[in-house]
């Protein structure tokens, strides 16, 4: 049982990422629930609890962010995939690290019950957000949830930086190091490569988030003055000491918090190329394109941060190179999306449910994406900073895009795991209403945005009647939102069903080409390029990776 | 073209050098065993006798990498938070920050560190040393053991010197009244990097003993050889880092 637990096996670290992921996106989903329903129902008690008071609201904010960024949109796409798949994709029998991986594994699990038990401490969880601005997040006094809860959410997450840092080491070592003789940098599936630039920026970025929550922390408990500015006055009394500069916390904090979304979004894009080649059984259209393109939207992710910052009293003239810089990282991104529209305007589609899903992936990648550039304008975002807008832009091109693209992986990989198919009618169906009430869901409060509904208020009705106009769709948004959840419930039970009594998957059942779909025990020499389908020669118009190149000829 | 003319791709790759003779050894289609083990048309990853090594220093690089953001992001931080400050109320723009003057026990610190610095290359130097190598690949003694073992040790007794002086530099400070809590940001980011930094050094002084255990303890050459070998890149780059971060504290005040 110990062995089970403390192991070094990569596939099993995978699979156990990926439980902590569902655990985590479970209470988030919940969380996210609450505040739907406390939006639209806001002095209906709640059972078990009561009335839901407004800072309450604020922690459910808080923590369900926090548990969706850093447990679910990091930990599932980039740990727990490929930590499955990726030594296989490579041709390597193990990670380079094993130790270290299982060591970063175990930390990411302490990251999450220190988070969670912010719950359970007097005054509950913060209430600042997930991105825990200062000085709001500075000071225990500032708000009930700021004392222990705060503390425990700035261990936590500084738990998890070394967790991902220590993973992310591992990655690029493994990628670097334990390729299989004949696996060029040419010969790479598309997710190895995401999953290389997503290491790096996990590695350049999680440190920096470190230093600032030792800031935040040295600031909260030794009396230094980092973030908080002079004069600052909580509950009557002045708590600013120096002159200290917010700003600097916004700096640093979305230094990593940008990259963050690349890291969440990056291996989706790996992967519904990947998809994308299997079920229309085409080549990739300009693979180097393709890869060189995940690296620059990495590197271009690295200068964006300050549009995160456009009200904040930043320096507009800095406003107007970040909003340059942001139009520039709409390019890649459209080269990419290109190019898989590229790939599904030949036609041929085979509509399976991870194909299903990674279209759904292509549809909020777009939805999400078009208002980016409208966001990346200064003027624009003046207006629209602290709407709803902004939360349908994010749901949309990270958290929905990123859960699709888990559900894809999940549905895609699910033989791996046990060696059998899961339930496809089900599966559709979940697709179906999931992609419906997503957008029901999200679609909305574009409009809701531009109406005006400010985001983190606990209510809109009360003495400001203009917001009586946006009720009903308020309404329609948690109705959908509901519905979206208990999708997920035949999800799940289609999972723990198929799991144990799906149909048997032969060895490769979606004809692929890449290496973790190689038979046992093939010694392997790379000779073919990741998406060779539709190959006119040999009878099963695809050559796997594993093949011998004599049969090419 | 007829189909006598078509050459196989064999014949292709065989074709004359020009210069006579045979064809260069990895252009032969028969030579090198015939399992494809022969060293050719291997891009990928390192393989070879030092590939353990090479993998485990490009681990310590990568992390180092990771390291330095997170002194880049302190550093970023030193300078923004001197350059901050507000108007008082004549309009002038005031800043709290106060230059501090470091004291001056950090020069023979800097000094230590990189001595020891020294003393590690040394260490490193001698599991590296092919005859001792050899005779410990064939069982002959553990020459290279018995050479490194001193200099690690000489690297651990400087380096618990070098936090014992920093150690020191901090009571004279807080005897000058610059203590952490002491309104002064310019105090504040002295204990931090200087505290941070010596966290990194603990863990080195710990990584240097574990090598030396390691040196006593494992098999096998290639182990002991990487124990050291990281280790002692790890110490150097708190030594680089070192001489980084003590420059921003003495001449950018």
């Amino acid at each position: 049982m110990m062995k089970r637990i403390f192991t070094t096996s990569h596939r099993v670290i995978g699979a156990h990422y990926l439980q902590l992921s569902l655990t985590a996106v479970a209470v988030g989903t919940l969380l996210s629930l609450l505040m739907r329903i406390h939006r639209v129902w806001p002095d209906t008690p709640l059972p078990f609890y009561g009335i839901l008071k407004p800072e309450d609201y604020l922690a459910l904010v808080t923590m369900h962010g926090t548990l969706m960024i850093f447990f679910v949109l990091t930990t599932a796409p980039q740990s727990g995939f490929a930590n499955l798949v990726l030594p296989a994709q490579i041709g390597a029998r193990q990670m380079a690290f094993p130790r270290l991986n299982a060591a970063a594994f175990w930390l990411a699990v302490a990251a999450f019950v220190i988070l969670i038990s912010a719950f359970f401490v007097p005054q509950g969880a913060p209430i600042s957000g997930w991105t825990s601005y200062p000085p709001f997040s500075a000071i225990a006094a500032a708000g009930p949830g700021q004392g222990a809860g705060m503390d425990l959410w700035l261990v936590s997450i500084g738990v998890f930086c070394l967790s991902s840092w220590l993973s992310s080491v591992n990655m690029l070592a493994t990628i670097l190091t334990e390729r299989c003789p004949g696996m060029t940098w040419t010969r790479l599936p598309m997710t190895v490569w995401a999953w290389l630039v997503t290491s790096i920026l996990t590695l350049l970025v999680f440190s920096v988030l470190l230093a600032a929550i030792v800031l935040l922390y040295s600031d909260r408990h030794f009396g230094s003055s980092f973030f908080v500015p002079l004069g600052d006055i909580v509950n009557g009394h002045i708590v600013g000491r120096g002159d200290g500069s917010p700003l600097l916390w916004l700096h640093l904090f979305w230094f990593f918090g940008h990259p963050e979304v690349y890291i969440a979004v990056l291996p989706g894009m790996g992967l519904a190329t990947s998809l994308f080649a299997n079920f229309t059984r085409r080549n990739v259209p300009g693979y180097r394109t393709m890869a060189a393109m995940l690296v620059l939207i990495g590197l271009l992710g690295l200068a964006v941060w300050g549009h995160h910052m456009f009200v904040s009293g930043m320096n507009p003239y800095a406003g107007t190179a970040f909003a340059l810089t942001t139009m520039a990282i709409a390019v890649p991104s459209t080269v990419e999306v290109l190019g898989w529209l590229t790939l599904l305007s030949y036609g041929g589609l085979r509509l399976k449910t991870p194909m299903l899903f990674a279209l759904g992936f292509l549809s909020f990648f777009i939805a999400g994406g078009l208002t980016g550039p409208i966001l990346a304008q200064p003027a624009l975002d003046s207006y629209l900073h602290n709407t709803f807008f902004v939360v349908a832009h994010f749901h949309l091109v990270m958290a929905m895009a990123g859960v699709f693209s888990i559900f894809a992986g999940v549905y895609y990989w699910f033989p791996l795991l046990t060696g059998r198919l899961m339930n496809e009618t089900l599966g559709k169906v979940h697709f179906w209403i999931s992609l419906i009430a997503a957008y029901g869901t999200f679609f909305p409060m574009h409009l809701t945005g531009l109406a005006g509904e400010p985001r983190h208020y606990e209510r809109l009705s009360g003495p400001i009647a203009s917001f009586s106009a946006i009720l009903p769709a308020e309404r329609g948004i948690t109705y959908s939102a509901l519905l979206l959840a208990a999708a997920q419930l035949l999800f799940l039970w289609n999972f723990i069903s198929s799991a144990r009594r799906g149909q048997r998957a032969e060895s490769n059942p979606w004809q692929a080409t890449t290496l973790e779909w190689a038979p046992e025990g093939f010694a392997v020499r790379v000779e073919h390029g990741p998406y060779d389908y539709s190959v006119p020669s040999g009878e099963a118009k695809f050559i796997p990776q594993w093949e011998a190149a004599s049969k090419q000829e | 073209m007829p189909a006598t003319f078509t050459r196989h791709p064999v014949e292709i790759e065989r074709k004359d050098t020009g210069i006579g003779g045979k064809p260069p050894l990895d252009r032969r289609p028969t030579g090198g065993g015939g399992d494809g083990d022969n060293w050719d048309n291997r891009p990928s990853g390192r393989r070879g006798p030092r590939e353990l090594l090479s993998r485990y220093r490009l681990g310590v690089i990568f992390a180092l990498a990771g390291d330095l953001m997170f002194f880049v992001a302190l550093v970023s931080a030193f300078f923004v938070r001197q350059s901050a400050g507000h108007f008082d109320a004549r309009e002038n723009y005031v800043s709290d920050w106060h230059p501090l003057a470091v004291p001056p026990i950090l020069w023979i610190n800097t000094a230590i560190l990189l001595l020891s610095s020294i003393t590690a290359e040394m260490a490193r130097r001698q599991l590296f040393r092919e005859i001792d190598v050899m005779e410990e690949w064939l069982g002959l003694g553990r020459p290279a053991v018995k050479r490194a073992a001193p200099w690690l040790i000489a690297t651990v007794v400087l380096g618990s010197l070098f936090l014992v002086g920093q150690w020191i530099a901090w009571d004279q400070l807080v005897v000058a009244g610059f203590r952490f809590d002491s309104p002064d940001p310019s105090s504040h980011f002295f204990y931090l990097i200087t505290g941070t930094h010596g966290l990194h050094l603990v863990l080195g002084i710990l990584g240097l003993v574990g090598a030396l255990i390691g040196l006593f303890t494992l098999r096998r050459i290639e182990l002991r050889q990487i124990v050291v070998d990281c280790t002692a890149w790890y110490w150097h780059t708190m030594g680089v880092f070192w001489i980084f971060l003590f420059a921003l504290l003495v001449l950018f005040q």
